[in-house]
């Protein structure tokens, strides 16, 4: 059984590979995505405004299988055709994106808002009162609930396995339809999915305590 | 594109989606229960042991927690059976999964609730007689709830749409009738587009009644 799994291993790598690959581009993709849709919202005109918010809804509300199917099987069938490892990150990349927006509206909303108002009073402009007022204040309330979100774009990419690529958790599903060894293969992935997921959720709870001090 | 729309074939297998559906709630309901309950009495637990037992509490949310339910679910369903001498259907052992990791969910949100309970409550049921069960049950318990309760609709909300998960392993809720009908009809747009929308209008009729909820409870101090 270990040296079967020890076989395994550089295999079981290449698809760990995959998983921390996924994840990077959904984690980036939806940060950039995220937050130009979550100024819209706050911040954007009416219509923009409206738009961002069904789409958020919509998103957050239904399961991120149903949204990576519609996605995977649905583009072909309007005649876009992406590689499935495209289709997939840009599902996830949604979904995220669509979490990225909230974290940002609540991060903007926690400013008080004669902070605008002062910025205001003493004529900066639009964009620097964003950049050297609001942002930098947003920032550190922004910071450790999406630390903590990019556990979920890190579980959430193991449903990539389902369209038949080869993250971890595709090949350890593998591995077990060629070694019957289930139980300690999934185990074992257990173990890697966790250390990945608990050394952010730690990353991100000591940046919150460090945060801290600012006042409500 | 030159994508014609057409339902027809979509109502024609309506009930999948419809059977799916009232699967997907039975699930979720079942687990959400249960879940309930491991999460109340470790919660309750948890705020008053020692070490060794907050230790392994935790170390059962961190696990949890940090796991994609997709593997939890294989790891239940074809994993377990070949340790221990056990046999279960699909539904059944989803719903064990799903009971297990919403009870790590929601052992977090009632732990931090009783955390939240102020401390003049409990010395005031003190000064009253009330015996330590008393006060469990009369003064931190419903303190705790309405102080949970928000938390608690969005977690029950996210559980509702992990029940999409137990299509993996074949289980006929309604992402498995919605990709039984892509694949059987190419209805592929379609199909989506109805899953979605039932997906959405159930999740905020579950959210619309527990905000009810919250708010009578809200009201009732």
């Amino acid at each position: 059984m270990a040296s079967q799994i020890l076989y395994a291993l550089p295999f079981l790598a290449k698809g760990f590979a995959v998983t921390l690959w996924v994840s990077l581009l959904v984690v980036t993709l939806s940060l950039v995505a995220g937050v130009l849709l979550g100024v819209g919202l706050v911040y954007g005109p009416a219509p923009l405004r409206w738009t961002v918010r069904v789409f958020s809804d919509t998103i957050r509300g239904i399961p991120i299988l149903v949204l990576m199917f519609f996605v995977y099987y649905g583009l072909p069938a309007i005649g876009l055709h992406l590689p499935s490892f495209w289709a997939a990150v840009l599902a996830l990349t949604l979904f995220k994106t669509a979490q990225v927006i909230e974290y940002l509206r609540g991060a903007v909303a926690s400013i008080p808002k004669g902070q605008s108002e002062a910025a205001m009073a003493i004529g900066l402009t639009f964009r620097q009162r964003l950049t050297y007022v609001i942002f930098p204040q947003a920032f550190r309330r922004f910071l450790p609930p999406w630390i903590n979100g990019v556990t979920d774009a890190v579980k959430g990419s193991a449903l990539v396995s389902l369209l038949g690529i080869t993250d971890l958790m595709q090949a350890i599903n593998q591995v077990i339809g060629r070694t019957y060894e289930a139980m300690p293969l999934y185990i074992l992935g257990a173990l890697i999915y966790f250390a990945v997921n608990y050394a952010l959720s730690l990353a991100a709870r000591r940046l919150e305590r460090r945060f801290a001090f600012i006042r409500e | 594109m030159g994508y014609a729309l057409n339902f027809n074939l979509i109502w024609r297998h309506f009930d999948k989606l419809w059977g799916g559906l009232l699967l997907s709630l039975e699930l979720a309901v079942i687990s959400i229960a249960i879940g309930t309950v491991i999460g109340l009495v470790l919660a309750v637990w948890y705020v008053s042991a020692g070490r060794t037992v907050r230790a392994i509490i935790a170390a059962y949310v961190e696990f949890i927690r940090n796991v994609p339910l997709i593997l939890l679910v294989y790891l239940v369903f074809y994993g377990l059976p070949t340790v221990v001498d056990l046999a279960y259907s699909a539904p059944t052992s989803f719903v064990l999964t799903l009971s297990v990791y919403s009870g790590a969910y929601l052992v977090e949100v009632f732990r931090s609730g009783l955390e939240a309970v102020p401390r003049g409550q409990l010395d005031a049921g003190k000064a009253i007689g009330l015996t330590p069960w008393q006060r469990l049950i009369h003064v931190r318990l419903p303190t705790m709830l309405r102080i949970t309760l928000p938390a608690l609709s969005n977690t029950f909300i996210s559980l509702f749409k992990d029940t999409s998960i137990a299509s993996v392993i074949s289980v006929p809720e309604l992402t498995f009738g919605a990709q039984w009908i892509n694949f059987n009809t190419f209805r592929i747009v379609e199909v989506y587009l109805v899953t979605t929308a039932m997906y959405l209008l159930t999740g905020y009729i579950l959210l619309f009644g527990l905000r009810l909820v919250e708010r009578r409870f809200r009201a009732a101090r």
